[in-house]
């Protein structure tokens, strides 16, 4: 077995792009640092030959769910996304137009296009994590990203004007 | 493995932006809650030392590994995680105080080693040598002859220098101060070069 520090290299970044697309740059690192601590304790178990990054998306989804949840409990409505990316937090960190498009996306496209584009999860590793069929969660990543196409360009073409 | 992963990587490009921060920020952090959970098994980091970058590995018991370049850090650290445990995290706050001391020894300000040793990684006779290693005195030397005598075990001097060449905490353990009958200085772990430079600096002192 790998040592749980090469995991972190490995499948770090990718689930700190997953935790950010599905929960924004404000509770992003707070999931990311509960699905490793989770992901460590439970390491030692993991079988021999597992899907590692199904496994690191898996438990990240169940704290995703958890913040969701107690969002929704403080009745923040998700389609109510201020038009100033600063209200997020700390949009140094990164593009807070990519957030607010992702933030009014339902929960389950949101899911459905971080699993799949993000962590190159095949639908029916997806189906199996949110629940649902392998056609529901295709439909719900084609549908997301249809919409964030259509409401989200990339400004990385601006960037090289920026100081 | 999927279509439009690389193409969608583009768009989303923005979520990328200062991982390297955020990343050091978060396993920092990460390291922190399983010492304070007690998940961190193997705590480890590296030093720069005269006789090279050392590997420095510690359970919650004591100093488990000190390992050199040339046993190659990657291959230590995946047989640490095959033998005593996968939860092995980069994290320095355990490895501090051995860091200094070590540090003070190769500044000549330190001559003995005051940190808890786990010594699982050595079996039987070889970890009964290696528990008479440190009364060989800072600067003095002996002969692999002396130290099976000293283990109970006259005539086990090839068992001596097989406990030595697999010690898994050298300089801190000292094999460097076992030498051949000769007077020459015999392998080491980290190579002739090393033994010589740490037998000169513990003369030089």
């Amino acid at each position: 077995m790998r040592p749980f520090e090469r995991i972190v290299d490995e499948y770090g970044p990718v689930v700190l792009r997953v935790c950010r697309a599905v929960l924004g740059p404000a509770e992003a690192e707070d999931a990311w640092s509960e699905t490793f601590l989770a992901a460590l304790r439970a390491y030692p178990d993991l079988p021999e030959g597992a899907n590692v990054e199904a496994w690191l998306v898996t438990i990240a989804h169940r704290k995703a769910l958890d913040v969701t949840r107690a969002r929704s409990r403080r009745a923040v409505p998700v389609g109510e996304v201020p038009d100033r990316p600063s209200a997020f937090g700390l949009p140094q960190d990164w593009d807070g137009d990519l957030w607010a498009a992702l933030a009014r996306l339902p929960d389950r496209q949101r899911m459905a296009v971080a699993y799949h584009y993000l962590a190159g999860l095949p639908y029916r590793d997806i189906a199996e994590i949110t629940g649902g069929t392998t056609d529901a969660a295709r439909r719900a990543a084609a549908d997301g990203i249809r919409t964030l196409r259509a409401t989200y360009r990339p400004t990385s073409s601006v960037e090289g004007a920026r100081p | 493995m999927t279509t439009g992963h690389d193409s969608a990587l583009d768009f989303f490009g923005a979520l990328a932006r200062t991982d390297d921060a955020a990343l050091g920020r978060l396993r920092e952090r990460l390291a922190a809650a399983a010492e304070r959970d007690g998940l961190l098994d193997i705590a480890y980091r590296t030093i720069d030392s005269p006789v090279g970058t050392l590997l420095l590995a510690a359970t919650d018991a004591g100093l488990l590994r000190v390992a050199y370049d040339r046993e190659d850090h990657d291959a230590v650290l995946a047989k640490l995680a095959d033998v005593v445990s996968p939860r092995v995290l980069r994290a320095a706050p355990r490895l501090d105080p051995v860091a200094r001391q070590l540090e003070e020894y190769f500044s000549r300000t330190r001559r003995t080693f005051d940190v808890p040793l786990d010594f699982r990684l050595a079996k039987g006779f070889r970890r009964a040598v290696l528990t008479h290693l440190p009364d060989i005195g800072y600067g003095h030397t002996a002969s692999y002859a002396q130290i099976a005598a000293a283990a109970g075990s006259p005539r086990a001097v090839r068992a001596v220098g097989t406990a030595c060449a697999t010690n898994p905490l050298p300089v801190v353990v000292p094999c460097h101060r076992v030498v051949r009958s000769d007077g020459s200085s015999g392998g080491y772990v980290g190579g002739e070069q090393a033994k010589l430079t740490l037998l000169n600096l513990e003369a030089a002192a």
